[in-house]
This record gives structure tokens, sequence and C-alpha cells, in this order.
């Protein structure tokens, strides 16, 4: 048993030397989606270009904007004549929004509260009216609510008085993350992303590239049992993905200061148990699929949502309750759940033992699945 | 335990409508080489993957070295080898690294492992190829390793698909007397082909056509027991004669051989010089002569119910 385990998974490693092509995407997938996503996923959102419509063409008006523009949420581009040439350039993506402001600016903001210049004190009609206006593509969610967050900007520096420093209703203590980088939450998630594509992918290819290249019908008159088989063939895949999770978190830790706070030990436990899964997930696939092509095709269709519902792009929590049951089946969301955990919070593998023991079922059930589907037989 | 190292009986394999194999009666002994002779797609392979436990038969029995197929395939692999009519080994492993891998999926110890690899580099005169490619060699190195990697575990039967249909004829002569050699030390072997020197080579054939055995034996016997006799004439217009005499009822088949056309007389025909004369009186009778049949005759009178 044993004795024919290492055969394949020796031959695997050869083969896998040999198939540079292979060999090259091991490291070169972590390396450069790790480089793309910690980019490019950035959820504080800066400089969004937007416009100006400044009906008053004041010094005042000009100081607004300018006060504005050092939030550096936006960034002023354009000016504009008209609320219909504004929209026009929201329309054509000129600009993302348009500032309006006002003929009355100045009045406006004299009797705003924060100034409290208005005599006789403003009636409650009065002080509800905001000091200008925004336009917003509200298509996308992230940038209106950016934009939103200027709602409350403080408008005191206008008039070079001191910041009102009003009590906050909440303090707010940010653990973990005090920066609010949103490397520290995206790396860890890519280790889940990036194992369930490359793993997924080298097994999922295993079996049916076999019978492509005509070598199972010679293996299948051999004594060798399908469990052995499918053990042999995951074993070099998972030195590979321990690879590829040195890589990206290595590489999260000195370009993106990602700290890994936990012990290298429950890394270690999690991440071999995810990489199990995804592999014999991988075999379960190459043992449906009628060649590598339809094998890559189902590889899509389960990373896709592992992608989506993981967590990694949208909260779990805040997705509806039929999608999170969805998502708990791929091991994608469970792992994501204790990566996070480890690295960034430095939990007790034990306080997680249902992510564990659910990793560890998969593994199993698909180990056996796969086994039970690979038949000794043409028929 | 019985004398025959295959015995089916009314074994049949139908995909669909179509009747790939169909109630094939076979009984082949120990410590031969057992042809099966046919044309492409009559059922060769899909007969040998039956008899090797990769397909399961619609109906009938088959029982390989006292196992009853497909229930004991799995016992029956340890005692069989297998060349598939593809080249099935890996091309990206080196020669040396095919014979390992499957010497250790055979369960072959450290020790037995290396003497036995050594033993079948030298045999199959693939020594100085050990540490070469496979993908890169050509077809007889190739088929030399497959038979080598076939007969890692000393098998006691050995199916060969095709095996010389991609060498040129040297190699197919030199791969024959390795045959020999394996069953003179008591391997029995099932070979199919469609190249009739190949099949005159075995001590028994069965010639197969659409899935149906038409006939089985001996070559020898074959022939002698062949319902045709064979007449060849030297002259006249062959072309001509030809498509006069394959008109005939009597005639099964008519083909030309250089200068010579060789005619096959069913035996019902008593005869068959004065026959032949009679239906061409321009040919004299000195050229019209009876020869022995050849396996190709033999081939032809029991297939060629259609065949000019």
């Amino acid at each position: 048993m044993l004795s024919r385990i290492f055969a394949i998974f020796l031959k695997e490693l050869r083969q896998l030397r040999r198939d540079h092509m292979t060999f090259g995407m091991v490291v070169m997938i972590p390396l450069i989606q790790l480089l793309l996503f910690g980019y490019a996923i950035n959820t504080n959102i800066r400089d969004i270009p937007v416009g100006v419509f400044d009906q008053s063409q004041t010094g005042l008006s000009r100081v607004l904007v300018q006060t504005v523009n050092a939030t550096q949420v936006v960034k002023f581009q354009y000016q504009y004549e008209s609320i219909q040439q504004a929209e026009k350039a929201i329309a054509k993506q000129e600009v993302r929004a348009v500032l309006i402001i006002p003929k009355d600016v100045s009045q406006r903001l004299a009797r705003h509260p924060s100034v409290g210049l208005g005599s006789p004190p403003s009636s409650d009609q009065e002080t509800s009216r905001p000091v200008a206006h925004w336009l917003v593509d509200g298509s996308d969610t992230m940038i209106a609510a950016a934009i939103k967050s200027l709602r409350g900007m403080p408008l005191a520096e206008l008039l070079s008085k001191p910041a009102n420093r009003n009590t906050p209703t909440f303090e707010v203590t940010l653990l973990y993350n005090p920066e609010q980088r949103t490397a520290v939450n995206i790396v860890p998630g890519l280790v889940a992303i990036i194992l369930t594509m490359t793993m997924i992918m080298f097994t999922s290819a295993a079996i049916v590239r076999e019978s492509e290249r005509g070598n199972m019908e010679m293996l299948i008159t051999t004594p060798v049992r399908p469990l052995e088989l499918m053990i042999g063939k995951i074993i070099p895949y998972i030195f590979i993905g321990l690879v590829q999770v040195t890589i990206i978190l290595g590489l999260g830790y000195f370009v993106f200061s990602v700290p890994l706070n936990g012990s290298l030990l429950s890394l270690a436990t999690i991440t071999l148990l995810f990489i199990a899964s995804c592999l014999v997930l991988g075999l379960v696939i190459s043992t449906i699929s009628k060649n590598q092509l339809q094998a890559m095709q189902l590889t899509v269709f389960v990373l896709l949502p592992s992608i989506l519902l993981s967590g990694f792009m949208f909260p779990y929590e805040g997705m509806p309750v039929v999608a999170q049951n969805i998502a708990e089946a791929f091991p994608a969301t469970h792992f994501l759940r204790l990566v996070r955990g480890v690295v960034l919070r430095e939990v007790d593998l034990s306080t997680m033992a249902f992510d564990i023991y659910w990793l560890l079922g998969f593994t199993l059930i698909g180990l056996i699945i796969a086994s039970m589907r690979f038949k000794k037989n043409l028929d | 335990m019985s004398d025959f190292a295959i015995e089916a009986h009314q074994l049949s394999r139908h995909f669909g409508m179509l009747k790939a194999i169909d109630n094939l009666d076979l009984k082949m002994p120990k410590q031969e080489i057992y042809g099966f002779l046919g044309p492409n797609g009559c059922g060769k392979t899909t007969a040998i993957r039956l008899l090797t436990g990769l397909l399961r038969p619609t109906s009938g029995e088959v029982n390989v070295l006292g196992f009853s197929l497909p229930k004991e395939a799995e016992k029956l692999r340890l005692k069989m080898g297998y060349m598939t009519q593809k080249f099935s080994l890996y091309e990206d492993l080196t020669v040396k690294e095919n014979l390992n891998f499957l010497a250790s999926i055979y369960n072959l110890d450290a020790r037995s492992k290396t003497k036995r690899v050594n033993e079948l580099l030298d045999i199959y005169r693939l020594t100085t190829k050990a540490n070469q490619l496979t993908g890169s060699m050509s077809g007889g190195q190739k088929q030399r390793l497959a038979l080598a990697g076939a007969t890692i575990h000393k098998p006691e039967l050995l199916f060969l698909d095709e095996p010389t249909s991609a060498v040129d004829p040297e190699t197919r002569r030199a791969f024959w007397s390795q045959l020999f050699d394996l069953c003179d030390n008591g391997t029995t072997i099932l070979v199919s082909t469609h190249y009739m020197d190949e099949a005159e080579r075995c001590h028994k054939l069965a010639i197969l056509e659409s899935g149906i055995k038409r006939v089985d034996g001996s070559p020898e016997q074959l022939m002698k027991d062949m319902d045709a006799t064979v007449i060849e004439i030297s002259a006249g217009n062959h072309r001509e004669t030809k498509q006069m005499l394959v008109a005939l009822p009597e005639i099964i088949s008519a083909a030309q051989l250089g200068t010579r056309l060789r005619v096959l007389v069913k035996k019902s025909v008593g005869e068959p010089i004065t026959f032949i004369a009679q239906q061409l009186p321009y040919v004299s009778k000195e050229f019209i002569v009876v020869t022995r049949p050849s396996l190709e005759d033999v081939f032809v009178t029991c297939t060629g119910q259609s065949r000019e």
C-alpha cells in the first residue's frame, strides 16, 4: 500500500518537475495575484474625480471647494456652467459626482448651526438647509458611500474658527487593523483564493490527463487500488500548496506589512487541512469530467462562488441567509475564517473547532467519493 | 484447474445497437501464442478488453486463469500483463523511471526491483536508453519498453493488442522471437493483429469479423480445412478475367499478384482447373495451376462474402 502510494507520488513529482509551465505557475500565480490584489483591491476610496457647478462665484465658494478637496476623498477636475451640463458629465463618466454650490451659499453658511451667526437665530426650516448639494452617480455603492461620508464634514475651518470639538456619541476602538489598511484583510484572504484556484486546478486535471494521454488503460490493468492512486496523486500538491502559502504570507509580511500574529503551527495545521480539501475536490471533479476542458470548466464553476461567497469580497455576515448556506458548502469559507483568525487575531484553534472538523470531514468524504467514482474498467 | 488459460462461453458485448462482440466461444490453451486476426473494427480490442476485465460483458461467461470475470478481475491483474494498442507508458518519464514505477505498482521489493529492471533493460536492449525520456524514443524502442513493462511481474498471461502496428518488419521479427522466448518460459500470449505474416506465427488463431468468430485453429489446420481451392492463372488479361470470374457464384475471390491472378474457387466445384479452363477458353490449361493456400486465402474465404 505505502510503496505504491510512494511510487505514484514519485511519478507525479517527476512529471511535475518536467512540466515547466505548471511549475512556473506554482510560483507565478501567488506572486502576481498577490501584488495585483494587494495594490488594486482597496476599499478606502480616495481621489474620486468630481466637478463643481458654482452658482455663487464668491471667495467663500472657492474656499469651500478647496476644503472639500483637502479631505482627499474627491478631486475637483472640472467646472460646469449648468445643471444639465453637470448631469451630462456624470452620464458620460467624466466625473462621478458634481458639487452644486447655490447662489446664497454665504447666507446658508452663516445660518449653519456649526457657525451660528444667524440673526435672528435660524428657524428649524432654515437650519435644515445644507450649504451645498452633491449630485452623485449612485450606481457604484462604494463611491456613493464615500461621498455620503462627506455630509458631516466640519465647516468651522472655512471661517478660520477653531474646529468645534463635539463629543462623539460613541467611542470606537479598532482592534487588529487600527489603521484600516485593506491589505491586512485581503492578504490572508488571498491565501484561501489562490489555494482554491491552483489546488483545484492542478488535481482536477490529474485523472483526466491520464485518460487523455492513454496512460489510464495501462494503469487500470495493474493491481493499483483507487485509493492508493488518489492519495499518491495529491501528496506532491500538498507541498506545492505549502510553498504557495509561504510566498503569499511572506510577501504580505514584507511588502504589505501584514502581521503574522498566530503560531506557525496553527497556521500550518489549517493550511494543510484546506489544501487537502481543495485537492480532494479537484480529484472529484477529475473523476466526473471526460476531458481537461470539462475539468477546467467545472473548476471555474467552483472557483467563482468560492471567491464571491467565501467572505473574501463581501463580509459573510452581510450576505442573505441563502447565500450564507451555500457559502458553507465551500472549503474556502471555512478556511477564510480560520486563516484570518490565526493570522490577524491570534485565536486558539480549539475555539474554531467547527471549521476544522468541517474541512477534515470534507476531505475524507471527498476522498472516498473520488475513489468510489474512479472505476477500474472502461464501461 | 482447467488446461485452458482462457475460456469464454457465448460472450457478447453490445454498445447500443452495435454488437461489438457477438456470442464468442473461445478455448485458449496454456503456454501457446494465440492470435486474433481481423480487419480494423472487427472487435479485436473489445475482445481483449473483455478478457482482461476492462469491459463487462453484456452476456456470457469468461474464465481467465481460473478467475471468473468481471468479478475477480482484481485477482487476475497480478497474473496478467497487457500491452495496449496505443503506447500507454509515461512519455515524460525516462525508460528506467517507467519500469521502476511499474515494478513498485506490482509490489516488487527494492532488491528484486533493481534486479528485474536491469534484467528487462538487458533483454529488450534498452540499457543504453535507460535514462532517455520515453517520448523521444523511436516506435521500435517504445514497443520494446511497452513489452518490458507488461512483463515486469512475470505474468502467466500476456495480452498484446496490435503490438507491431507501428514498427518496421525487421523490428517485428525481433519482437516475435522475444514473444517465443516468453512463451518457452511458460507464458501464455494472446496477440491481436491484422498482419497475415504475424498471424501465421501463432500456434492457434481465431479470425474475427464484425464481432463474430468466423473460424479458429492452427494456421496449418485452417489452410488445410479451407473451403476453397487456390488457382493461379498466369496468362491472359487479368483485369478482364478477374471481372468475369468474380461474377460467378462458384468463385469466392480473385486478386492480382504481380503477373499472376489468384482465384479462390469453392470446394463444391469438383474439378476446379477444368472449371476455370471452361470459363477461359482463350487461356491454355498449362497456365492454370492449383497452388498452396496462404493464410490470406483463409482470411478472404471466411470473411470475404462481399469482398472482391
